[in-house]
């Protein structure tokens, strides 16, 4: 967004219509819901290392059940594992580590597929031919199989979940910029801008893509809960992110065995799962609510 | 429409032919490592060599992506290396597996989604659409395997009701269905039932219903007569386009319930670099993607009179 161009009118800072955005959200309560949730996982991932927690790798006693109290005065809020890791913490944790690495994903994406969309929106011709065809190739495999392909072949880490989830995300991302570029070409800005004999490169990174930012932000929301689903079921399937470090995903792989008797395993990370995702999909519908009202 | 169908047609074919050549230079390029993979860790290099020579890798890439493109065709993709069986032995049966899961799904989701969508659309924004709207965001928002584990311990550990897993080791037993189904119901009526809603909404504020309503018509008939026909375009192409999801969806719910069918063949695969039953699988898979884009737009094409008659 281009701040620091020079302009008559006194231009709000980023800071103040970020919050003028936030006030809008007042008009969906659904959306406001959904904001909540995802701010709460949010902060709790923020402040869980100045949190009172116990060592989310620490084997403190195994199998107890929720509120339990140690002998020597612990409190297990919701509980321990198997292997005696407190799930309050691991929970807490887990929540950090599958937000960062979602948010660093869906931002490698939306890199990628930004470049694409504005590239074959823009430039049209073999530009278009060649990146549509590209992405077509790659939406023609179902996503969790193109997945488990590129974590498999590559190894299951942290850089390589970012790898697949940008060759799943990088098309439908192309796609949906190549749409609004398609419309946004045809306006005045663009024609003064060749006019003035501005690079097609500035043209594209400067005037077109800041202006499709609308949409894009609703589809951000919820590619951001697609992609924590994406970590968490890789983690399930035992492609994820390696132990011991809690991963929501594993957690709930390890516990399905043992929930016959400990069902507290289970039911905890697919609840904080299912909280944080219901958050982001609620946030982008109010989101999408609010910007098709104006 | 028939120059539209020889273009889509043409399209999947080269989609096909180019997923095939990534899938086998990914996993084929290396001659070496593949004999690794088939002969095992601690083969020699002269045992690799030899392999290679007898099974003929020992052409120019090209030569060997036809002969091996040419197999596929013809339902060969060669020896699994965890099963020790071909890989047509296992593929076809898994597939059924899944298919038969798919059916159960396909039966219940359709008639279901389709009611509620048509009810949520009749009337935009009255109690029985909020109701409906929020409900399917709901249950879309939660993922397979979390929602699997939610309904695993109600019904399995907390209830008693049902079997936890779907091995089907005694043979085939209904009552494994249940959950398995369930879960992908659960996650994916919800989009279907949005989509038939947003379509429902739209013919349900054009002019030729509100014609019919204002000439007399009675409501019901309005309804059934005038605006279903419409409005079951749109949902018919997302339901055929579900199959890809389906695909995604049912390798968590496969793994979770170990149910014998398509995607824990793959998953257990790509976990043990099985390479020739992941080609095949992924093969298949993008294979049933493409062809139900084709169906879908086809379809589309047919159903939508203002297509088809221009």
């Amino acid at each position: 967004m281009n701040t620091t161009a020079a302009s008559t009118i006194e231009r709000p800072s980023a800071l103040s219509r970020f919050f003028a955005g936030l006030g809008l959200l007042r008009e969906s309560p659904i959306g406001m819901f959904g904001a909540a949730l995802v701010l709460f996982w949010l902060v709790m991932s923020i402040i869980a290392p100045i949190l009172p927690l116990h060592d989310p790798l620490a084997a403190l006693m195994p199998f107890q059940k929720i509120g339990a109290v140690s002998p020597d005065g612990l409190t297990f809020w919701l509980g321990t594992d198997d292997k005696g890791r407190d799930i309050l913490s691991r929970v807490i944790w887990g929540s950090q580590r599958v937000l960062i690495w979602a948010s660093l994903a869906t931002v490698v994406a939306y890199f990628f597929g930004m470049l694409m969309g504005v590239a074959a929106g823009y430039l049209g011709g073999w530009w278009d031919e060649v990146i549509s065809f590209i992405g077509n190739v790659l939406l023609s495999f179902p996503v969790m199989i193109l997945y488990i392909l590129i974590v498999s072949y590559l190894g299951a880490s942290g850089i390589n979940i970012v790898i697949a989830v940008t060759f799943a995300s990088a098309p439908g991302i192309m796609r949906i910029v190549r749409g609004l570029i398609l419309d946004l070409r045809t306006r005045d800005y663009v024609a003064a801008a060749q006019t003035r004999g501005e690079p097609a490169l500035r043209i594209m990174l400067v005037e077109l893509l800041p202006n499709a930012r609308g949409p894009l932000i609703v589809d951000a929301c919820l590619r951001l809960g697609y992609t924590v689903v994406a970590i968490a079921t890789l983690g399930f399937l035992g492609l994820g992110l390696p132990p011991p470090d809690p991963d929501w995903g594993l957690m709930i792989k390890e516990a399905v065995p043992l929930g016959s008797f400990a069902g507290h395993m289970m039911v905890i990370p697919a609840l904080a799962l299912s909280s944080l995702i219901l958050g982001f999909n609620l946030l982008a519908d109010g989101l999408r609510e609010i910007s098709l009202r104006d | 429409m028939l120059i539209l169908i020889l273009r889509r047609l043409g399209s999947m074919v080269l989609i096909m032919l180019v997923v095939s050549i990534i899938l086998f230079a990914i996993f084929e390029t290396d001659k070496l490592s593949v004999a690794g993979k088939v002969l095992g860790p601690y083969s020699s290099l002269e045992q690799r060599e030899i392999w290679l020579e007898k099974n003929g890798y020992n052409q120019s890439f090209w030569t060997r992506y036809m002969i091996w493109a040419g197999n596929a065709m013809r339902g060969d993709f060669g020896q699994s290396l965890q099963l020790k069986v071909p890989v047509s032995e296992v593929l076809w049966p898994r597939l059924a597996n899944t298919g038969l899961l798919a059916l159960c799904l396909f039966a219940i989701m359709i008639p279901m989604s389709l009611c509620m969508g048509v009810l949520a659309g009749m009337k935009e924004g009255s109690f029985q659409d909020r109701a409906i709207t929020v409900f399917s965001v709901l249950t879309t928002s939660i993922p397979e395997f979390a929602s699997a584990t939610l309904l695993t311990a109600v019904f399995v550990f907390g209830l008693g009701w049902l079997p936890g897993t779907s091995s089907m080791t005694g043979g085939f037993n209904f009552t494994e269905l249940i959950l398995p189904v369930l879960v992908l119901l659960l996650y994916d009526f919800g989009y279907i039932t949005r989509m038939t809603r947003a379509s429902m909404a739209e013919v349900m504020n054009s002019q030729y219903i509100r014609t019919a309503v204002l000439k007399g018509l009675p409501y019901q008939r309005v309804i059934m007569r005038h605006a279903l026909r419409n409005a079951l375009i749109a949902p018919f192409t997302v339901i055929v386009l579900q199959l890809n999801w389906l695909l995604s969806g049912v390798i968590v719910v496969e793994v979770f319930f170990a149910y014998k069918g398509f995607g824990k063949l793959l998953l257990d695969a790509a976990l043990f670099g099985d390479i020739f039953v992941i080609e095949a699988c992924t093969l298949v898979a993008v294979f049933v993607a493409v062809a139900s884009q084709f169906i879908s737009d086809i379809g589309y094409t047919y159903l939508n009179p203002r297509i088809r008659f221009s």
